[in-house]
């Protein structure tokens, strides 16, 4: 009864993560032009498709392969494609007491295209999609699930003193992607029109009810992200996570509006929703381990920290459409660090753990991103031509429009 | 023949239509334009602001018989004027035929 039990959780919470595609492609397409709306579509539709192969193929068994009794834990392969574990000619439903096999794949899997969902916004309106498409795989394929067996596969960083931290995430998952969104988006220079005489223009979304739809959405499919990271259906466990999940998201809401409010003189309705966004982020890492109270702080340091990081990186000259990097780099390693700061693992132990994890990953991304982009860029180049960016990506990449009569 | 062409707030569309049917004028075309003049508003987008003199406004198309040029002309004006900048223009030029598609008859018949 228990295996049931926990197993139909964790599959709806597999089917509310893979619901978040939705959310990231409407976010993405209200906060760009009409004119690149097939590309960032075709983008969040290959991510999702490929990522889901790719896990199956090489990503699962190099995300958890098993490493030996004192093995350095960097890097193990268990093989290509899936092998469910049998006994007897049947499904070893023993595989753990959470749930079965293939479960645990797909739960797994729906994590891993997420990361590149974050490149592809931050990199949206100007990015060839050829390359777009070489990036993921390598990314999503490659590098995500290595990296995340340091932590989630039994790696090093789970074998440290005090392990490293990271519930549902906000290292693993939104820094992964947040490093790389932040290095492509040095390496591919900011839209044409984005950077006028050395001031920063406004290139406004042409859709906000749909990107608010879709910030709903994602806010929605978090109740499975984090409240599957549980790994059960305990009531307590899962029923807490959901608390600080919600909770978390509703005060970086707040707080980026009030903070946006107060320094840009609007009232931004799309500062409003990266806060929330950012608040789920800042919480993913610890969700099992705060109070409501907590959740309320990692939520409101979030928001001001949304707020703050959207004007340093604009004063950077960095374009950033949809707020990627403060949304997922700035509050993945927020909520990492308050892990050491806040709730049931609060301790300097812990935060060090934490600090080792943040620049460990950091270091990795970078060079990985940086590899796969500049790789890139020398190889094909990785951004359209300017008559076609200038037309729309939809034109020239696509050959269709999303908006037909 | 007269050709009347009015540039006028979107807001004030309804109003103008009605003062139009009002005098007899019952028939035009119109579509949405974007206007670049002297009115401006202040945008602010995610924290960068910008004015902007680029705003919808609504362009009427509206082709009479000479007797209705003035009361047309009236009707507009008093509609669609709110005393603030970027009320619109009106345009009025000659119109050397005008047709009905369906049956092909032409002349000042056929209009408003």
């Amino acid at each position: 009864m228990e295996l049931l039990a926990n197993n139909v959780w964790m599959m709806i919470c597999t089917a509310l993560v893979f619901f978040m595609h939705t959310g990231f492609a409407f976010l993405e397409i209200g906060l760009t032009r009409k004119k690149n709306a097939i590309n960032i579509l075709f983008k969040n539709i290959f991510i999702i498709t490929s990522g889901l192969l790719l896990y199956g193929i090489v990503g699962f068994n190099l995300m958890y392969p098993g490493f030996a009794e004192g093995a350095l834990g960097v890097f193990g392969f268990a093989g290509f494609g899936l092998e469910a574990p049998l006994v007897n000619g049947a499904l070893d439903l023993a595989y753990n007491e959470g749930y079965t096999y293939w479960t645990d794949f797909l739960f797994q899997g729906m994590f891993a295209a997420t990361a590149a969902t974050i490149v592809s916004g931050a990199v949206a309106e100007r990015m060839k999609i050829g390359p777009f498409m070489i990036f993921t795989v390598l990314y999503v394929g490659f590098v995500y699930p290595i990296l995340g067996s340091w932590k989630w596969g039994g790696g090093f960083l789970q074998q440290l003193e005090t392990p490293f931290y990271d519930f549902a995430g906000s290292t693993l998952v939104h820094s992964v992607g947040g490093w790389a969104a932040l290095v492509a988006v040095i390496l591919l220079g900011a839209r044409i029109g984005k950077i006028k005489d050395g001031k920063v223009q406004a290139i406004p979304g042409h859709n906000i009810p749909l990107a608010t739809a879709g910030v709903l959405i994602l806010w929605l499919g978090w109740f499975g992200f984090n409240g599957g990271s549980v790994l059960s259906a305990d009531p307590e466990l899962t029923s807490l996570t959901l608390v600080t999940t919600c909770i978390a998201a509703a005060a970086g809401g707040v707080f980026a509006a009030i903070a946006s409010t107060i320094v840009f003189k609007n009232l931004d309705l799309t500062m409003f929703l990266n806060g929330i966004l950012g608040g789920l982020v800042g919480i993913t890492a610890g969700a099992d381990q705060m109070s409501p109270a907590d959740a309320v702080w990692i939520g409101a340091i979030a928001g001001l920290l949304i707020v703050t990081a959207v004007s340093f990186i604009d004063r950077l000259r960095l374009d950033d459409p949809v707020g990627a990097i403060a949304v997922h780099l700035v509050c993945g390693i927020w909520g990492t660090l308050a892990v050491g700061l806040f709730g049931a693992l609060a301790s300097t132990e812990q935060f060090v753990s934490q600090l080792i994890g943040v620049g460990a990953y950091a270091g990795a991304c970078i060079v990985a991103s940086f590899l796969i982009i500049c790789g890139l860029k020398k190889i094909t180049g990785i951004r359209v031509s300017e008559k076609e960016e200038i037309q729309g990506l939809d034109t020239y990449e696509h050959g269709m429009s999303a908006y037909s009569e | 023949m007269k050709k009347v062409e009015a540039i006028i707030r979107k807001s004030k569309f309804s109003e103008v239509k009605k003062a139009l049917h009002e005098v007899g004028v019952n028939f035009f075309s119109y579509w949405d334009v974007t206007g670049l003049g002297n009115e401006k508003e202040g945008h602010v987008y995610r924290g960068v602001a910008y004015s902007t003199s680029d705003i919808q406004r609504r362009y009427l198309s509206i082709v009479v018989n000479d007797n209705f040029l003035d009361v047309t002309i009236k009707a507009i004006l008093e509609a669609g004027a709110t005393g603030e900048v970027g009320d619109g223009k009106i345009f009025v030029s000659d119109i050397n035929e005008a047709y009905r598609i369906r049956t092909g008859e032409k002349g000042g018949e056929t209009l408003n």
